[in-house]
């Protein structure tokens, strides 16, 4: 769908103003308390505030911020997995509503999601042949008899040995079971991954050789990916431009370069502080103070005033607006509005 | 180096004796730590760091066993020491920091119960100094409000706090050595900045001697002083820092460093290292790096030993990073 006004291709993917709440999880400890009138009852946690965000068709765009801040729930309202609480999401410019008829299967299928733990994600008495062959099948994409050439290739694509079709996923190390983890999401012919810390169980050297995959199936087969990682080093590498979260919201974005060279947002300098590097250098450590706080309770204004060095009396009270600082360059700071 | 090293571990084996064969877990290993500096040991999983880390405090459970070599600890060879001398020195002299805190935390004791606890199981001291101590080693590992947490229970934490109290407990008795077995492997990098930020700190000022475990090359390259690198239950390299990250001698540590992305050009493929860990079940003879090794020759099929290529540089590689090759065969 090309806009007739301004000729532009839409964004692939688009969220507008997605909010997402959970009941929180309680463990059984605050189960106990809850029931005993000890603790507080079922609360709500609000994992996501308000997002929007576009992925563009062809790009690598990098998720980043520290566990609990929203990450894979954003994954998966973007990979159709979770619905949203409010807000609206686009495919190619059209809401998602609208591909929900039984003829839009191809654009169902066209976002498929790539998980951290792939054993996890694996149905452990399946053989391997049917972990990445059964969906296409079920979905009339190819036909049964031809489903063991299908996945032989796929295989191949992917760095796997054809010969071993008929394992099951525990007779595979780690980087194999990533491998088999992605063939499973190509095996539908998506056009959108989302790859939601899709490296970090694997050891270094491992690490290195899946990462190079994603960068050559990109290539091959023009996929989009949201690449979702706490690994900042990684998110580098990948990606073209970076989302950095935090406690729910997007605090900025803008091309890679631009982040890593020109950080607005005052969480985003001190997050890049922490990335630890190989260069030889013995240093002292200067961390930011405190944790992130809990969703369940967030502060008002700036959720990263608790932390934050330059906090003024307006942050604790009035939530910054994410407004673009430089070309492409977007962040949530009222540092902004002075400069 | 001058100084008597305080723990020299010579040519460690620790080996599991399994139904299926025997896993050499730990194969040949060397390396010395002086008071107040940080060792950081690194490798992949599987490559025998925590079974070294377990050894030298006397945790290697059954089908495991101390087959080998010597731990001189100021002087004393524990691979000697009987179950009763090792709890002595376990916790008071020695104590060992896990990747899970609840490993050494109690789920439902109060943190004072146990930080007290641990004080009185080594000190002759009345309770109220034990509490005293319990506090001040939560002040130590930046704890803010530190009475309030001591009332508390573990589950009541978040990850990084609980990993801040199993350390607390790990300072309380003011030990010698810490062996540190990727702590903050699993927390959030603020959170790893601020664990590193303290331990750094608390050893350079108590002069107490630190083994950090850890698969990350960049954590070991903020903390320590020197590195020892395994793969495959040995130890492949040990120097200095800068040295060995800077110019790496074993093709191991030289395609680890190469494959890091920021070693690496934005966007292109990544240097890689080929193939995958080999399995230490029934490892055969040879240099167990060969089949991914861009400078193996037909010698790697025996063992490689250790050479001391340059003083403090440790190295089990038949044809080193930077040597000519010559001694390849045709
Ligand atoms: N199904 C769920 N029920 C309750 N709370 C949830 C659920 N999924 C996620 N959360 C909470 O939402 C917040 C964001 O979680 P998540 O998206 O997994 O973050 P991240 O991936 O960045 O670590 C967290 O506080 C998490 O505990
Ligand atoms: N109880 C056990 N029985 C058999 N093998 C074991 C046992 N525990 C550990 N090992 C083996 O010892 C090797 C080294 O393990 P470990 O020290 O935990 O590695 P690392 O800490 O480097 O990941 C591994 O290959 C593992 O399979
Ligand atoms: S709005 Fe205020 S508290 Fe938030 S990041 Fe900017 S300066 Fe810090
Ligand atoms: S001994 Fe041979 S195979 Fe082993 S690391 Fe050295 S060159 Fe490579
Ligand atoms: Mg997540
Ligand atoms: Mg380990």
């Amino acid at each position: 769908m090309i806009s007739p006004v301004t000729g532009e291709q839409p964004p692939l993917v688009a969220l507008r103003d997605v909010s997402k709440r959970f009941a929180s999880r309680m463990d059984l400890a605050s189960r106990i308390a809850a029931r005993v009138g000890a603790g507080p009852a079922q609360q709500v946690v609000r994992a996501l505030d308000s997002v929007s965000l576009e992925v563009k068709q062809g790009e690598v765009l990098g998720l980043v911020g520290e566990s609990g801040c929203g990450k894979s729930t954003l994954g998966r309202i973007v990979a159709r997995i979770l619905e949203p609480t409010s807000g609206e999401r686009f495919w190619r410019g059209a809401p998602y509503s609208a591909f929900d008829g039984r003829s839009q299967r191809a654009e169902r299928l066209a976002i498929q999601m790539i998980f951290q733990d792939p054993f996890a994600s694996l149905n452990p008495r399946l053989r391997i042949v049917d972990v990445i062959g059964e969906a296409p099948v079920v979905h009339g994409l190819i036909g049964r008899e031809d489903r063991e050439a299908y996945v032989a290739d796929l295989m191949a694509r992917v760095g796997l040995d054809a010969s071993t079709a008929k394992r099951f996923p525990h007779q595979f190390s780690g980087g194999q079971r990533s491998r088999i983890g992605i063939a499973r999401a190509l095996a539908v012919q998506p056009q959108f991954l989302v790859c939601d810390e899709a490296v970090a169980a694997l050891d270094v050297s491992i690490q290195a050789q899946v990462l190079n995959l994603f960068i050559r199936l990109r290539e091959e087969l023009s996929l989009t990916y949201l690449f979702i990682s706490h690994d900042l080093g990684v998110v580098r590498h990948l990606s073209d431009r970076v989302a950095i979260m935090y406690l729910g919201r997007v605090v900025e974005l803008a091309t890679a370069g631009e982040v890593f060279a020109r950080p607005n947002h005052p969480y985003t300098q001190a997050l890049l502080a922490e990335i630890p590097t190989i260069e030889p250098r013995k240093r002292a450590f200067q961390p930011i103070r405190g944790e992130i706080p809990s969703p369940l309770s967030p502060p008002p204004g700036c959720h990263f005033h608790p932390r934050c060095p330059h906090s003024t009396e307006r942050c604790r009270r009035e939530q910054p607006a994410f407004r673009e600082v430089a070309p492409g360059h977007f962040s949530a700071c009222h540092l902004n509005d002075t400069k | 180096m001058s100084a008597e090293p305080l723990l020299q571990v010579e040519g460690l084996r620790t080996h599991f004796f399994t139904k299926a064969g025997v896993v050499k877990a730990v194969d040949d290993v060397s390396f010395s730590v002086a008071r107040g500096k940080v060792m950081g040991l690194v490798g992949e999983s599987g490559s025998g760091k925590s079974m070294t880390g377990y050894s030298i405090v006397g945790l290697v459970d059954s089908p495991g066993r101390i087959v080998g070599g010597r731990i001189l600890f100021d002087g004393v060879d524990l691979a000697t020491l009987d179950p009763v001398a090792w709890r002595a020195i376990r916790g008071k002299r020695i104590a060992m920091i896990f990747q899970d805190p609840m490993m050494t935390l109690n789920p439902v004791l109060r943190v004072d119960t146990q930080i007290v606890e641990a004080v009185l199981a080594h000190a002759g001291v009345s309770r109220e100094s034990a509490l005293a101590r319990a506090r001040e080693a939560l002040v130590r590992v930046g704890i803010a409000s530190p009475d309030e947490r001591l009332r508390a229970y573990p589950h009541q934490f978040s990850g990084g706090m609980r990993q801040r109290v199993a350390i607390a407990i790990a300072l309380v008795n003011q030990p010698d050595l810490i062996i540190a077995d990727e702590p903050t492997t699993a927390l959030d990098v603020t959170i790893q900045g601020q664990i590193l930020f303290e331990m750094q700190k608390i050893c350079a000022e108590s002069r107490t001697a630190l083994i950090w475990i850890t698969h990350d090359l960049s954590v070991v390259a903020g903390l320590a002083d020197t590195v020892c690198v395994m793969y495959a239950g040995r130890v492949v390299e040990t120097g200095r820092v800068s040295e060995v990250l800077g110019q790496p001698l074993h093709p191991y540590t030289r395609g680890l460093i190469d494959s890091v992305p920021s070693r690496n050009r934005r966007g292109e493929p990544l240097r890689q290292i080929p193939g995958m860990t080999p399995s230490l079940l029934g490892m055969g003879e040879g240099c167990a790096f060969r089949e991914r090794c861009p400078a193996a020759s037909a010698a790697c099929a025996s063992s490689p030993g250790v050479a001391e290529l340059a003083r403090g540089r440790f190295v089990r590689c038949f044809h080193p990073v930077g040597e000519p090759m010559a001694a390849a065969s045709p």
